[in-house]
């Protein structure tokens, strides 16, 4: 009897006011996700696939080349010393960077998980140099803490103990790198330590009294439960940091140029395809767009590997 | 060190030395390419076709309101200045791929090869013709191509080697004149306080790197124009010169300002300093005449001494609104307006005139250093050739920063920043 009574599916599709009710849904659909559809189209795939195209081409000084070069842009990026030294440089800093950033942030939101007190303040503490802008912060880096110079902050310190002074960004040494890497930590550690917050607050309470139960404390508690608890957000941070590892620029730029120019060492991928496509006076969107779809292929396929490492995506994580 | 921050007129010897400085930093530049209602811009009310000229932002007082004096005497064209504040040479190749392109721009010892190529520009021989012999064949050079001279030079910059007199006779010591004298020079007047020679936080990287191939005896690209000039082995033993410096502990390797900054000379941070020729009134009005001026020193038996020169130049659009009229617009005023010329030069800051003829008429280039340094300009002068890419500048920083700070062989280093500027040249000319 109940069959009798349910209409045909089509049958209910098809009434008049249905019909109204989901043409006004998707009217509402496109008013709100409309204008955000067309900036992601104008400003960030437009230009993608525009860039790709420029990448095939001669196109100096012009967006609208009519030289087609083929691979040649692609060829003469993957034989250039400095561009492949500069991927060099890359895998330097994320050595550093991307364990040490994880390491940070993870200690960090554990050392805050167990504050019982002012937990908000120092949890903004932590998190406000994220809010710093690269520039600013690599200004305040360059001129004041690691200036080269005797009246430079830890200079100033290191000759109070009977030392020489150290020329941090002027290429003696590795120094640059204590710098570098300092800046970078300072300035994204807060926002990771945040996602770690969020993952561990995730982690229900009933499973640390199970384990305590069992007779886990201490190490063997974060090893065995908290670890794999928070697999899906190491993941995810080691990612964001590779990624922003690999768009590295700001910050080397605006700590190690000069008036001469970039100097010839520390100079990640971003900020060599800059000073070859765009640097000085030229203007070669060609070779700028081939080596920006070069990075973005590495991005593309070490996150995917790193995806695959940790194992997500998998039956486990959608369920 | 200082932030290197927008750096007027000056900024096209740094460009010369490579790569883009540090105007980026500032950049806030949002330019319509056309005249505003604000006070970015104005000109003259003349009659006839209305031309847009461009200027980046000269830090000295004075300059805008200069050009748009000379601008609003013209009577042939209303000609309405731009005042360009932020980055200028990104601004200008921005400007020139769109409808809204300026007609007469300046631009750093003239358009690049790649304006030239893709037909941004126009030939302006036709119109320094008849004072082509009174600019200084090192400042025309990088602005000429095939024979064509694509753009008529401003006014004149250079950079040159201060030292403190006082200093280097405390020491006992003498100028150098050559790169050996350098090396000992700074190292005899080097102190814990006082550093031996400063040419940048960068060690001197980026502002000496074309003079370690000028001052060898070698230029940027052979004369054939189809590869590296600076493969030699002069070239080589210079850059392990250099390294010596830099072990000798005369070399200082951080200061308070830049190279291009007063500030280290003034503040007595070294005894000998690289610097340009637009500090030069401070110097005197700091140190009165406790300094001179000498040329780069020489680098090995075959050297010569050198100095890097540039001018701003103006250049014409080829798809601007009257290019004939811009054309006669440039001719008038940067050829036939000596009068101008000169104000230009003189009045604002220190420079030197584009036109010999002016020198003589400049009074404060007509005594002491200054008149020294005026004197390495026709003979010692050079500047960065058009095929000089901003690759080739980095392949060759490599191969110095390698043999300085690695202790990398020098030969080798050279023949594979040399690969780079033959590609480079192949790439630019095919």
């Amino acid at each position: 009897m109940s069959a009798a009574v349910v209409p045909r599916p089509d049958v209910v599709e098809n009434r008049p006011g249905v019909r109204a009710r989901r043409r006004h849904r998707a009217l509402w659909f496109w008013i709100f996700t409309g204008p955000f559809f067309a900036g992601l189209m104008i400003f960030i795939y437009i230009p993608i696939v525009w860039s790709i195209y420029l990448s095939f081409f001669d196109a100096r000084n012009t967006v609208t080349p009519t030289k087609f070069v083929g691979l040649a842009n692609y060829t003469y990026l993957l034989t250039d010393p400095t561009f492949l030294r500069s991927l060099g440089t890359f895998v330097v800093f994320a050595a550093f960077i991307i364990p040490v950033t994880w390491a940070s942030s993870l200690g960090l939101a554990l050392l805050l998980n167990r504050v019982r007190v002012a937990k908000a303040f120092f949890r903004s503490v932590f998190f406000l140099p994220t809010a710093c802008s690269y520039v600013i912060a690599a200004m305040i880096w360059r001129l004041s803490i690691f200036n080269g110079a005797r009246f430079g902050l830890i200079n100033i310190a290191i000759r109070a103990l009977g030392g020489d002074d150290v020329n941090w960004l002027g290429g003696d040494g590795y120094w640059y790198w204590v710098a570098l890497v300092s800046l970078r930590l300072w300035l994204q550690v807060g926002f990771y330590m945040i996602l770690f917050v969020a993952g561990l607050q995730r982690i229900p309470a009933d499973t640390y009294e199970a384990a305590a139960l069992d007779g886990a404390t201490g190490f063997r508690v974060f090893r065995f439960i908290t670890l794999p608890q928070l697999r899906s957000t190491s993941a995810a941070v080691l990612l964001l940091v590779l990624i922003a590892a690999f768009q590295a620029f700001d910050e080397f730029y605006n700590s190690l140029i000069t008036v001469g120019g970039y100097p010839p060492y520390a100079k990640p991928p971003l900020v060599y395809l800059y000073l070859i496509s765009l640097g000085g006076n030229s203007q070669d969107l060609g070779l700028g767009s081939a080596g920006t779809i070069i990075l973005t292929i590495i991005i593309a396929f070490v996150g995917l590997l790193q995806l695959r490492f940790f194992g997500l995506g998998r039956k486990e994580d959608r369920a | 060190m200082s932030i290197p921050g927008p750096v007027p007129r000056r900024r096209f010897l740094a460009l010369g030395g490579g790569l883009a400085a540090a105007a980026a930093l500032t950049a806030c530049g949002s330019n319509t390419g056309r005249p505003s209602s604000g006070g970015a811009s104005g000109g003259s009310s003349g009659g006839g076709p209305t031309l847009t000229q461009w200027y980046h932002q000269y830090g000295e007082d004075g300059v805008e309101d200069a050009v748009k004096r000379y601008a609003a005497a013209y009577d042939k064209a209303k000609i309405e200045v731009v005042w360009n504040v932020g980055d200028y040479e990104k601004a200008v190749g921005a400007a020139l791929l769109t409808q809204k392109k300026p007609d007469v721009f300046e631009y750093g010892n003239g358009p690049t090869l790649d304006m030239i190529s893709a037909n941004q520009v126009l030939d302006l021989t036709e119109q320094i013709s008849s004072a082509k012999d009174d600019f200084p064949a090192s400042v025309l050079a990088p602005m000429t191509w095939k024979d064509k001279v694509w753009a008529v030079p401003q006014t004149i910059d250079m950079q040159m080697l201060y030292y403190r007199k006082s200093m280097l006779s405390k020491a006992g010591q003498q100028p150098p004149q050559t790169f050996d004298e350098l090396i000992s020079v700074a190292k005899a007047v080097a102190t814990k306080s006082v550093g031996g020679f400063f040419a940048g936080n960068d060690s001197g990287f980026g502002v000496l790197a074309n003079l370690m191939i000028w001052s060898a005896g070698a230029e940027q690209i052979n004369s054939s124009n189809d590869g590296p000039g600076f493969v030699t082995s002069a070239v080589a033993a210079g850059l392990e010169q250099y390294r010596a410096l830099k072990e000798s502990g005369g070399l200082l390797g951080s200061a308070s300002g830049d190279w291009s900054a007063p500030d280290p000379f003034v503040n007595g941070e070294c005894a000998m300093m690289w610097n340009g020729l637009w500090n030069m009134p401070i110097f005197t009005s700091e140190l009165k005449d406790d300094f001179g001026v000498i040329p780069f020193p020489k680098i090995g038996s075959g050297g010569r001494q050198a100095v890097p020169i540039g001018a701003f130049a103006s250049c014409v659009t080829a798809q601007g609104t009257n290019p004939d009229a811009a054309k006669e617009f440039v001719r008038w005023l940067w050829v036939d307006n000596t009068a101008d010329q000169l104000d230009f030069s003189t009045k604002y800051g220190f420079h030197i005139p584009a036109r010999k003829s002016l020198v003589a008429k400049a009074t404060n280039l007509t005594q002491g250093p200054a008149k020294d340094a005026v004197s390495f300009v026709e003979p010692l002068g050079h500047g960065p050739s058009q095929l000089w890419t901003p690759a080739t500048s980095d392949a060759f920083l490599a191969a110095f920063s390698n043999v300085v700070l690695k202790g990398a062989d020098a030969q080798k280093q050279l023949a594979s920043a040399g690969e780079t500027c033959t590609k480079e040249i192949k790439r630019l000319t095919s």
